[in-house]
């Protein structure tokens, strides 16, 4: 009741805006009866206000503070969807270790058991579900994230906030995930007899790196799923494309096949899925460390005869007398790289369109 | 502060019957940067201009499909213009009538993510979060997941926890209308408040004694195109009313509230 007779509005009785610069509303096809119009270009107006167009992204600086100060707010978003995410299952959080297990056993029995993918690898078991957890890190953060702006669109809609948040929020859950299903893995592969070490603690770094690459990929794909929906269909077919040339299931750098093309083998050693999980191999495997081509002199006659006898279980770690490939210090250059490249280019490119994430 | 300069919003709708698309043509239209066939143009809004400045509440009237909530998407930043500009000076909230902001999560939690999504620290989180569910009047219900919500409920949970931070621009299409006489009460006067922290606020609801008692602007728009706007809230209401077969009330309404009136 407290507005009657307001009569302060500036421009209150301009009339019909036609006519002045550049706002004319031409389209008008009846009479419009706008007191809402002072007179002059309105475009002036708003700029003498200092006002900005509504759906402008900010500047890169200030997107980064911004998205500094919502650190909370990223955790807790990743916390309360990690709750919510098995909530309806009997076996509730359980389930976070039970989807790699199950997933490394059936691996473990296609392509241990019945196709021999395991001829030439020491300790095989960890060896692939090692390869199995982290390639699902990543996996799992890119599935996701490419999905995460139509997951989240009333939050979208309704409150203003850097949208780089979610896609950060979602590896974050990966990540969570990641770290619990590795305390199986560390079971797991002291079961199989490998010996508890100091490279142990490489591992922080290298999930480091992989979380950045993620994260950065992951900022990719959220700008992809957010305008292209076709992008949540095709991906998990690209993925599993992706797993099965990464060597999860079988070893780039001693499979047979592929000894006469040492091109083919090194790019497939430095895609990035291959390095973040050869380098997490060879920090949790003492077996990997040994059997490592180049961890020991070269010598041509047991490095063929490595080859040529694959199913000789006394001969597996002889592949250590043979070229590297990729060493393991080029494998860390090549992680740092990676991650690098995917967050600086991620976070580019995810910030271009700030301003149209949630239309539509 | 919001100009909206001779604004033309079009929307892209695809068909409903298009193809639904296997991994292999999905791949082969990403290649190609072909559109979806059977996608219709809906110009939503037809040269619409108006000032809103700080401390106005802004009524937006007009019958299903004229455009209001477009209007309101379009202040918002969430539709791009076809032609014309929106200009604003700072970020909206926009609270709608779908209930929850993340529906598998409890109210507690979207409280929490939504302070902390507005920008505040998680003391001022802590300290809010108490004023927001006594808003609310949800009562028990906020340690149940948001999907278990009436649409009432909802709607109140979300405009509690956006009302909870002074906006710049607050955005309110239809989001009260499902509260109860109650909380539409105290919505209102939170709303003057808000306004009085010289933030701009924007009012779509079919209520017309809600706008009546809420606005001190009013826009009615039909077609996408403003038929009346101004300050003289009752006078266009009455207006409005007459168009739709309805008595005029609102400026007798008005004159024995404030005979000094206009």
């Amino acid at each position: 009741m407290s507005n009657r007779g307001r009569l302060s509005a500036p421009g209150r009785l301009s009339g019909q805006p036609e006519g002045d610069g550049g706002t004319g509303t031409a389209t008008a096809d009846r009479p419009e009866e706008n007191h809402l119009v002072p007179p002059g270009s309105l475009r002036d107006l708003a700029l003498r206000n200092g006002l900005v167009e509504a759906a402008i992204r900010p500047p890169l600086r200030s997107y980064a503070q911004e998205l500094w100060k919502r650190r909370y707010f990223i955790s807790g978003f990743a916390t309360a969807r990690n709750i919510a995410m098995y909530t309806e299952a009997r076996l509730g959080q359980l389930w976070q270790v039970l989807t790699p297990l199950l997933n490394a056993g059936v691996y473990f029995f296609i392509f241990g058991l019945l196709l021999h993918a395991n001829r030439g690898v020491p300790n095989y078991l960890s060896f692939l579900v090692t390869g199995v957890f982290v390639f699902n890190f990543t996996q799992r953060a890119f599935i996701t994230s490419s999905q995460v702006i139509r997951d989240t669109l009333p939050l979208i809609r309704a409150l203003y906030f850097p949208r780089a948040c979610l896609p950060l929020g979602y590896v974050l859950i990966e990540l969570q995930q990641l770290i619990l299903s590795f305390f199986v893995l560390f079971v797991i592969v002291l079961i199989t007899g490998e010996p508890l070490t100091w490279y142990w603690l490489l591992i922080i770094p290298a999930l480091i790196l992989q979380s950045l690459f993620n994260v950065g990929g992951g900022l990719i794909l959220a700008r992809w799923g957010a305008s292209i929906d076709d992008v949540s269909q095709l991906l998990p077919f690209l993925v599993r494309t992706w797993m099965y040339v990464s060597g999860v299931l079988f070893s780039i750098q001693t499979l047979a096949s592929l000894r006469m093309h040492p091109k083919i083998t090194y790019l497939l050693q430095i895609n990035p899925a291959a390095v973040y999980i050869s380098l997490i191999r060879n920090t949790l495997l003492a077996s990997q460390r040994q059997a490592m081509p180049g961890s020991k002199p070269y010598n041509a006659l047991t490095c063929h005869l490595y080859y040529t006898h694959l199913n000789d279980k006394k001969l597996v770690y002889d592949s250590a007398y043979c070229h590297p490939v990729v060493s393991q210090s080029a494998l860390w250059l090549w992680g740092v790289g990676w991650a690098l490249v995917a967050i600086v280019i991620g976070f580019l490119f995810f910030w271009r369109a700030e301003a149209r994430y949630g239309r539509g | 502060m919001v100009v909206v300069d001779d604004l033309h919003v079009v929307y892209r709708v695809y068909g409903g019957n298009a193809d639904k698309g296997t991994a292999a043509t999905a791949l082969l239209r990403l290649l190609k940067r072909q559109r979806r066939p059977s996608i219709r143009e809906v110009h939503a809004i037809r040269g619409v201009s108006f000032v809103a400045y700080r401390g106005d509440a802004v009524g937006v009237i007009g019958r299903n499909g004229s455009g209001k909530s477009t209007l309101l998407r379009a202040i918002a930043g969430l539709l791009p213009a076809e032609e014309g500009m929106v200009y604003t000076d700072g970020h909206g909230a926009l609270l709608g009538v779908n209930a929850a902001l993340l529906d598998d999560l409890t109210g507690e939690r979207n409280v929490v993510l939504g302070c902390l999504a507005m920008g505040m620290t998680t003391q001022e989180t802590k300290d809010a979060k108490p004023r927001i569910v006594e808003f609310s009047g949800v009562g028990d219900f906020i340690n149940l997941p948001m999907k278990a919500y009436s649409t009432g409920m909802g709607s109140r949970l979300r405009f509690a926890i956006a009302s909870a931070k002074s906006h710049d621009i607050l955005l309110v299409d239809e989001a009260l209308a499902t509260g109860d006489a109650e909380f539409q009460r105290k919505s209102h006067d939170r709303i003057d408040e808000l306004r009085q922290q010289a933030g701009t606020v924007f009012l779509v609801a079919h209520q017309l004694s809600e706008i009546y008692e809420t606005c001190n602007r009013i826009i009615w728009l039909e077609k996408g195109q403003i038929v009346k706007a101004g300050d003289d809230v009752p006078g266009i209401l009455d207006d409005y009313l007459e168009a739709s077969g309805s008595e005029r009330r609102f400026r007798e309404l008005a004159e024995t509230a404030a005979p000094a009136g206009d």
